[in-house]
């Protein structure tokens, strides 16, 4: 798997999310990602960067457009150094929060994308990596 | 030497030798472009600059702190000035290099009078330089702050634009939404519908999302919230405009707005009607030939 182009971009407050969504959709557009599949992968983006800000203190997103053969694809990471979590299944659960929100982001995130990977320490932080391919 | 025996030997040098700094300093500007853009007449840098270098001639010779109060009405003009340069596009480096070029001709005017005492003049350098520093920094400051100041007038006139609400029938009000729906924003958004709802006594609310690029679990969140403030206040609402690609999205988050939805503003405003006992019909529509 190659990666053509990489943006890296931190998340510090809530418009550092808007500029990482209009970054994610214009990489989409490049890469001839259909209509829905932008649309999933920006809200994708949104709900793990907005996470990222909410519960893990701010963090750093990375933007990679990758190819794999003839497929293409684009590929997030999302970084932050916070408090990690605890138990990732209960996370993934729909309608669990530990916050104030729907506790839908998560699990949905992962839904929205073809590939989806938590590393996560207590204490540490945490790292999600998700893929959308056309 | 003291400083304050510099700030005597300066309050000197500038009174005396005044007209030669301020030729040497407007022919530096000018050198440096300051006009070159047109936006600036040459009399009015004229102006600007016999004003600093009067001013601080007078802050001079009480000091050379540049915070301190003697040196408030120079502040207060080169505020003007930056700020003046902020509003006509000027960049902050144009902005500051106003002050900064007046090192060079104090430097020459200096070395000119105390040519016979070298130490004397390296320190009044120092002095000068730290003085100019400052005064530059205070003029990037008040830039920037104006400029702060013209994005936050701005946002706010972007979050009260982009929220109207319209009334498209007795009893029916619709909230077309463009753009993100961050928290800020939709505050507002729910103080101008729940407001409105209470002045048009409206029964019927339509709250239009077709502007809206990205639906997430925190924009879902929003709506839900308005809706249910909205039903509190006995008022029912439609929620339009959600393209196909939104509604997979939602899906696929597992997000469910328990609320009536339609694709279009044209639907829903259709089925508020009929809820409301109206319709539309043809004008011509008995007169049409028949079959």
């Amino acid at each position: 798997m190659a990666t053509t182009t990489s943006d890296r971009m931190e998340v510090r407050s809530s418009d550092d999310v808007v500029r990482v969504r209009q970054q994610v959709r214009a990489r989409a557009v490049e890469v001839g990602l259909s209509l829905v599949d932008q649309t999933k992968i920006v809200t994708a983006a949104s709900e793990l960067a907005r996470n990222m800000l909410d519960y893990g203190g701010g963090g750093v997103t990375t933007i990679e457009v990758v190819s794999d053969g003839m497929r293409r694809g684009l590929r997030l990471v999302f970084e932050d150094t916070g408090p990690g979590i605890a138990d990732i299944e209960l996370a993934l659960k729909d309608g669990f929060t530990s916050g104030s929100g729907l506790g839908l982001g998560l699990g949905g995130a992962k839904r929205l994308c073809n590939e989806f990977s938590i590393d996560s320490k207590p204490g540490e932080g945490t790292r999600i990596v998700c893929a959308r391919w056309k | 030497m003291t400083t304050r025996s510099h700030a005597s030997l300066f309050a000197t040098i500038l009174s005396e030798h005044g007209p030669q700094i301020l030729s040497a300093w407007s022919d530096r500007l000018k050198s440096t472009g300051a006009l070159a853009s047109g936006r600036l007449r040459e009399a009015e840098l004229q102006t600007q600059c016999r004003t600093v270098l009067e001013l601080l001639s007078t802050a001079i010779a009480g000091g050379l702190d540049a915070a301190s109060p003697n040196y408030g009405p120079l502040r207060d003009v080169l505020a003007d000035v930056s700020r003046s340069r902020a509003v006509q596009g000027f960049t902050p480096s144009e902005t500051a290099t106003f002050v900064f070029s007046l090192k060079q001709p104090l430097f020459e005017a200096v070395s000119a009078a105390e040519a016979g005492d070298p130490s004397t003049v390296a320190r009044a350098v120092q002095d000068i330089t730290q003085l100019i520093d400052a005064l530059g920094l205070y003029t990037i400051e008040v830039f920037q702050k104006s400029r702060e100041e013209t994005i936050i007038r701005q946002q706010r006139e972007i979050a009260e634009l982009s929220t109207p609400v319209v009334k498209l029938w007795d009893g029916i009000l619709a909230l077309p939404l463009i753009g993100t729906l961050d928290s800020q924003r939709t505050q507002v958004v729910m103080e101008n519908l729940l407001e409105s709802i209470v002045a048009q006594t409206a029964e019927i609310a339509i709250i239009d999302i077709t502007g809206v690029p990205t639906v997430d679990t925190l924009t879902a969140q929003h709506l839900l919230k308005t809706v249910s403030a909205a039903r509190l206040m006995g008022a029912d609402c439609i929620i339009s405009g959600i393209r196909p690609q939104i509604a997979q999205t939602m899906v696929h988050l597992g997000v469910e707005l328990n609320v009536v939805s339609k694709a279009t503003l044209a639907d829903a405003f259709a089925l508020a009607l009929k809820r409301v006992g109206r319709t539309v019909v043809a004008v011509k529509a008995r007169e049409l030939p028949a079959g």
